[in-house]
């Protein structure tokens, strides 16, 4: 049996090499998701982002013991960062979710970033295909709530869960300007802690700024002491309710497609014009040249566009 | 750029002490590779698991609590029941070397003792992984 079919039938590891293929950015993976897209589209996927630290890991442990009860099925990927040194990275996420391993309805990914342009998205999109077509009921997708790609991913999931903790001071100010607007629930984790109260007032005074039609619910809960999990299960719930209801969507996924489809372009132009022009190296020298000020970043670029015409 | 190597590593058995994993894991790391640290106390069936759901080309495991000698057979067991047979299995921790041939005939490649410099173990890897 092929891998596509393999995928269908339900195997994990049909899913786990697929995974890898795509990460690789390997043609057979492509074409069967090219085969399978008709397939997917059914799983709610939910992006979890927040601080390293906060409890995204803990908190998707708990939200997928508590779905797994009313037996839906889940996948998970969980991306950390790699090293922009050495290329390699250390992904932890899975030490919080030990107990699911051998849970036959869950499937658990660790992806690094890798550092590659549009690399990431590229494969935390083409891993979402996957476990869609595979089956599961959600989708969670874990990101640091730092990096530009990685707050673009939890974007580009149907319901964005931000995850804040009480004392983050100063940092929330930063925090705040670019993010808060991309969350559709949030959750104050570590509300055991002094403060939690003062960080989600904060947190709904920011919302009162937001002109939106629906206000983000803010959701307290203690991920270690499974508090609160029923309640933003119900708020995610509802969110996904209220995107069927309004309309929205399939607005939503018309957007991420179109996005989804240029991106492609631009990671498909891109290697052509780097293979065409014999790699990097081309780049590489013209760039030297740019630095020395013999020639512009303009007529460099213009350059390496002649070499594909 | 060529794709990193995956390795996860475990800490099976019920000793609460993972320094040697996380040394051996920052070591892996630094080497350019990517490592999925799954902590403390797993089963051989949560490692094996793991393994496949994380597609990984190599599974380090350290052991300090003695019980090497039936928690290391058993993962490569799983595996094989799993009908895996691309992963290498390899064990570092306080191991006695009459320990050594004996988990070397039930499967697990290479038995690393305390003192091995790190880079033995990555070039090992490098050397012994499928591909
Ligand atoms: N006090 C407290 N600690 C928590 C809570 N949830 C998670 N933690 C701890 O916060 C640390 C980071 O958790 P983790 O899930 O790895 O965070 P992530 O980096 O956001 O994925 C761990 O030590 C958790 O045990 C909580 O509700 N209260
Ligand atoms: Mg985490």
């Amino acid at each position: 049996m092929d891998l596509g079919a393999r995928l269908l039938n339900g195997e994990k590891r049909a899913v786990a090499r697929l995974i890898t293929m795509i990460e690789n950015n390997e043609k057979e993976a492509v074409n069967i998701l090219k085969k399978y897209y008709n397939k997917t589209g059914k799983a709610h996927v939910i992006g979890i982002t927040g601080p390293p630290g906060a409890g995204k890991s803990t908190l998707t442990d708990k939200l997928i013991k508590q779905l797994r009860k009313e037996g839906k099925t889940i996948g998970v990927i969980a991306i950390d960062p790699t090293s922009p040194f050495t290329g390699g990275s250390i992904l932890g996420d899975r030490v919080r979710m030990n107990e699911l391993s051998t849970d036959p309805g869950v499937f658990i990914r660790s992806m690094g970033t890798r550092g590659q342009l549009g690399g990431l998205s590229k494969a935390t999109q083409g891993a979402v295909k996957i476990l869609d077509i595979y089956g599961v009921d959600y989708i969670f997708i874990e990101t640091v709530g730092v990096g530009q790609s990685e707050v673009d991913i939890a974007k580009n999931a149907d319901t964005t869960l931000m995850v804040m903790v009480p004392g983050l001071g100063d940092d929330i100010q930063a925090i705040k300007a670019g993010i808060m607007e991309i969350g559709d629930v949030f959750a104050i984790n570590k509300a055991d802690r002094d403060g939690a109260k003062r960080t989600a007032t904060e947190i709904e005074i920011m919302l009162d700024f937001n002109k939106t039609d629906r206000r983000p619910p803010v959701q307290k809960v203690i991920a270690i002491e499974n508090k609160g999990i029923d309640e933003l299960i119900v708020h995610i719930k509802e969110h996904m309710n209220y995107l069927k209801e309004t309309g929205q969507l399939h607005k939503k996924r018309i957007k991420n497609s179109k996005l989804e489809i240029v991106d492609l372009i631009q990671q498909k132009m891109m290697n052509m014009i780097l293979d065409r022009s014999s790699k990097e190296e081309i780049v590489d020298k013209l760039a030297k040249d740019v630095a020395l000020r013999k020639l512009d970043p303009y007529s460099a670029g213009e350059k390496i566009l002649e070499e594909i015409k | 750029m060529d794709r990193p190597i995956r390795v996860l590593v475990a800490k099976p058995g019920l000793d609460g002490h993972d320094r040697g994993a996380k040394v051996i894991a920052r070591a892996l790391r630094d080497a350019g590779m990517e490592v999925i640290y799954t902590g403390l106390r797993q089963t051989p069936e949560q490692i094996v698991s793991a393994a496949i759901q994380e597609d990984v080309e190599c599974i380090a495991m350290s052991i300090l609590s003695g019980a090497h000698n039936t928690l290391l057979p058993k993962v490569v067991e799983i595996l094989q029941k799993e009908g895996v047979d691309d992963i290498l299995v390899l064990g570092g921790g306080v191991i006695p070397d009459e320990d050594i041939p004996f988990l070397k005939e039930k499967g697990i490649k290479e038995i690393f003792t305390p003192g091995t410099p790190t880079s033995k173990t990555i070039e090992f890897i490098r050397n012994n992984i499928k591909r």
